[in-house]
């Protein structure tokens, strides 16, 4: 196992199939986004042209891979969703959407919903001495 | 402002923090179905219905050579839960108070969250929803009063499934009366829940809306629910002394692979059971 997949902070017997697919997922966000940084910072420093042109065009195949990692967990992480709703693809400015999405909170821009989305993995009855 | 028209209440911000924050905690609490089956959505509000990926044949248009099908498609049901609410318990909460009385607002989230669950396992005809119960084959396995032989109907459920090719991890959905009777009895000095812990490797599940109990795979790709407008508060209207709201959802359910799933009846409703 890749030491990034071995990062479980709990004990596997524990943890739900739903979550440690998560945990995979975000640990590939992670790495996705470290290779931009990486790519990034190459690009800029390499002198040979062709080289750079490289760099650059897989640093863009990082932030394809970044978006579509990004978009599996948004289908399953209704926070997740909610939030990417009110930060993304937005005009002005951020921290004042962040005080719209308060608002929405307490019942005027957000779209309402509670946010309780799917509920696998947790609300399975603690059977004390199983 | 969108159709729930929450700005229109005359409700505080903290009084609405303090309503979802009841409201969510209800619901996580009651809802067994988002707890075992895969969850689709949600797809939002403007969304009205599920693809089956099914057709079937209308008549033809007026011109010769062309053929013509129908898409099929489940709709979403919307269910509303309306409820009342003390203004003067509202306002209370913007002064601090920690237990306001939303006792409406408990009971009305307690009985959308019912609603929700009944439909995925006993099924919900008006809306279209075949249940997992109703649409698992073959007979239910029988359970009675006595609980230390529940062990034994899991039992058998899971070994109907393993024959039908159904690998796990297996789960079980505890309607209410199965719930009390397996904590409440004791075999060998454990609770009987106990020994039915160690049979099923997947989550055992408080499920109130479920009659008797469903012992069902979690392997994924068998259930589905697919939600478009997920729980959502909305305002209705108020007067001096209360406020009226409303929580809602729009859903489907569809049963994908029924052998997934074995009913467990009590003996007077299996004979029922149609």
């Amino acid at each position: 196992m890749a030491a990034s997949s071995a990062t479980l902070h709990e004990d596997p017997a524990k943890l739900s199939g739903e979550t440690v697919d998560n945990h995979r997922a975000i640990v590939s966000l992670m790495e996705e986004l470290e290779a931009v940084d990486w790519y990034s910072q190459r690009m800029e420093a390499c002198e040979n042209a062709e080289l750079a042109a490289l760099l650059a065009h897989n640093r863009n195949e990082e932030e394809e891979h970044f978006a579509m990692v990004l978009e599996w967990l948004r289908r399953r992480d209704a926070n997740l969703d909610t939030q990417l709703k009110t930060y993304l693809f937005k005009e002005g400015s951020i921290i004042a959407a962040e005080g719209g999405a308060a608002d929405g909170a307490a019942g005027a821009a957000s779209d309402g919903s509670l946010g309780i989305g799917s509920l696998r993995g947790i609300g399975s009855l603690d059977v004390a001495g199983s | 402002m969108n159709n729930l028209q929450r700005e229109l209440a005359p409700v505080s911000a903290a009084a609405w923090a303090e309503i979802e924050k009841e409201a969510a905690r209800t619901l996580k609490t009651t809802l067994a179905a988002r707890k075992l089956v895969d969850f689709s959505g949600p797809h939002g509000v403007a969304v009205s219905a599920v693809g089956t990926g099914r057709t079937r044949t209308v008549a033809a248009p007026s011109q010769s050579g062309i053929e013509a099908r129908l898409r099929a498609a489940l709709p979403l049901v919307e269910l509303r839960v309306p409820f009342e609410l003390a203004r003067a318990e509202l306002d209370a909460v913007e002064r601090g108070a920690k237990d306001p009385d939303l006792d409406a607002l408990i009971a009305a989230a307690q009985a959308i969250a019912k609603a929700e669950d009944h439909a995925v396992f006993h099924g919900y005809a008006a809306a279209g929803i075949r249940g997992i119960c109703e649409a698992a084959p073959g007979k239910p396995v029988s359970i009675t009063d006595n609980y230390e032989d529940y062990p034994l109907a899991v039992a058998a459920a899971l070994t109907r499934l393993r024959a039908g090719g159904v690998d796990g991890p297996y789960a079980i959905a505890l309607g209410q009366q199965c719930y009390t009777g397996l904590t409440e009895t004791t075999k060998g000095g454990y609770p009987v829940i106990q020994h039915v812990r160690r049979l099923v490797d997947g989550p055992i599940v408080w499920a109130p809306a479920v009659e008797g109990a469903v012992v069902l795979s979690t392997r994924g790709g068998d259930f589905e629910l697919s939600v478009g407008q997920d729980f959502s508060l909305g305002y209705l209207d108020h007067g001096k002394d209360a406020v009226r709201l409303y929580i809602q959802e729009s859903f489907t359910f569809q049963p994908l692979s029924p052998q997934a799933a074995v009913p467990l009846v009590y003996g007077a409703k299996a004979a029922k059971r149609r």
